[in-house]
């Protein structure tokens, strides 16, 4: 385990911008493409 | 076979010569649109230089896009496509012979003017001449790729726009080396691997994009 | 179906992103950014796989006059495009740290962008068609020009890039790669390619729905799958 604490884990070593901008941006695309799917049932 | 190639190749010719404006809109606009560089980056000659191939470039990729519904879509509306499918001849050397006459129509005009264009963007002997041959190998692939979208999209609402998304990808590689061998060429460069791919991308295109004009004129008239 | 899938996926993506993050060390040259790989890589090889599997379904779609196979094409492109623009996108958030730059004309990235550009034309023109069966014929020929070019577009990039930039960090031959990174980056492969599979099914589930009402149809053809 590489991370002291939680805000470490959030730092990511000062690249949390870029490492969380990744991951939020990629959750966000899949949960728009599935309520995409949901809505059109 | 022959015969069929020949009347196709003529009738658009003939066509063509009585409604001039087409060919001559095609070559003002490109005239007009790389004119507009200079205006957007300044006059200072050595910036143009580097410049002056991809814009020359760029603008002749513009005018076969802009021309390309002539192809196919006035024959499609007044039914003289069905005509043709149903002539008995092989579909695919009809559509060789209409994109020929498209190319010699509005390909060939851009390629003898741009030269001229080249000079206002201060390019020199060598490179005109190498531009000039570039665009010779390259605009007849650029016609013969864009055929397949402006075949895809007969009478589909969207015109031209829509073509331009489905073909600008694939011009990509053209202009690339295309524009690539004039740069290479004026920073020293060899250019024979430019050139050979030019070439064997229009016998690419020449082989097997009529295949794929063919099928989709025929899904299109169904 | 869809549901099975979409555990497995979701069961795949907890293994991954743990290893990815609480088993893969640090990269000692990149820091923790290099953890963006887990989605990028994954995101990218779907994006062309998706391409080839969505052609190959469109090609049997026109070859073999099917209809559930031009459904499967059309049901792959948005998915797709979806995974072309997560690839570009953490390809762009990975890049700004590492290169100093949102955004490099790297051969990847453009060949991605390009791609992007190809699916973008494919579901246009599956849009703009109002007659659903010459839509899956007339977008097919243009997955099957688009499958002869990908290659074409691939090699003329990367001959353009490396005329005009020289070699460029490559992201996946770190020579320093730990195992536990690639293990990380295929279980999320894994966990990508299986949710790919269960929104396609997803979807084209749907636009059977929509497109035939009645059930005569399917009992028809259900060999063909």
């Amino acid at each position: 385990m590489q991370w002291e604490s939680i805000s470490d884990f959030f730092a990511m070593g000062g690249y949390g911008l870029y490492v969380w901008g990744s991951y939020s941006v990629t959750a966000l695309c899949v949960v728009i493409e599935l309520v995409d799917l949901r809505k059109n049932r | 076979m022959y015969k069929a190639f020949i009347s196709v190749l003529r009738k658009e010719l003939l066509l063509a010569l009585r409604q001039k404006t087409d060919v001559v809109t095609v070559l003002f606009f490109f005239l007009i649109v790389s004119s507009l560089f200079p205006f957007a980056v300044g006059p200072e000659l050595n910036t143009l230089k580097i410049i002056g191939p991809g814009v020359i470039w760029v603008g002749a990729l513009l005018c076969s896009l802009l021309a390309l519904h002539r192809v196919f879509e006035t024959d499609f509306n007044d039914g003289s496509l069905e005509h043709l499918v149903l002539s008995g001849e092989p579909l695919t050397v009809l559509v060789i012979a209409k994109i020929s006459a498209h190319w010699l129509i509005t390909g060939l005009p851009v390629v003898i003017v741009a030269p001229f264009i080249g000079l206002q963007f201060g390019l020199s002997a060598a490179s005109l001449s190498l531009l000039l041959g570039t665009l010779l190998l390259g605009t007849p692939v650029l016609s013969l790729v864009g055929s397949i979208g402006a075949a895809l999209t007969l009478g589909v609402r969207g015109g031209t726009a829509l073509t331009s998304i489905l073909i600008l990808p694939f011009y990509v590689p053209v202009l690339i080396f295309g524009a690539g061998a004039v740069v290479a060429d004026l920073q020293g460069l060899s250019i024979d691997g430019h050139l050979s791919i030019l070439t064997a991308m229009l016998c690419l295109s020449v082989a097997l994009a009529p295949l794929a004009i063919a099928s989709a004129i025929k899904i299109a008239l169904e | 179906m869809a549901t099975f899938f979409f555990l497995v996926a979701a069961i795949l993506t907890v293994w991954g992103l743990y290893i990815g993050f609480f088993v893969a060390p640090t990269d000692f040259q990149q820091g923790e950014s290099y953890r963006i790989i887990f989605i990028h890589v994954p995101a990218a090889w779907m994006s062309m796989l998706i391409y080839l599997v969505m052609s190959f379904w469109a090609a049997i779609g026109l070859i073999m006059n099917t209809r559930l196979s031009s459904m499967m094409a059309h049901a792959l492109a948005p998915t797709g495009a979806l995974m072309t623009f997560v690839a570009l996108w953490t390809g762009a958030f990975w890049g700004r740290p590492t290169w100093g730059a949102w955004w490099v004309w790297d051969a990847r990235l453009t060949s991605e962008l390009i791609l992007l550009f190809l699916y973008i034309g494919y579901m246009a023109l599956r849009a703009s068609i109002e007659d659903p069966r010459r839509g899956d014929r007339a977008s097919a020929i243009l997955a099957l020009v688009g499958v002869v070019n990908v290659p074409i577009i691939y090699f003329s990039v990367q001959w353009w890039n490396t005329l005009h930039q020289g070699a460029s960090v490559s992201l996946t031959k770190s020579p320093t790669m730990a195992t536990s990174m690639l293990t990380g980056m295929l279980v999320m492969a894994l966990a990508f390619w299986m949710y790919s599979i269960a929104v396609s099914l997803m979807r084209v589930r749907r636009i059977i729905r929509d497109r035939e009402g009645n059930a005569t149809w399917l009992s028809e053809s259900s060999g063909v799958q």
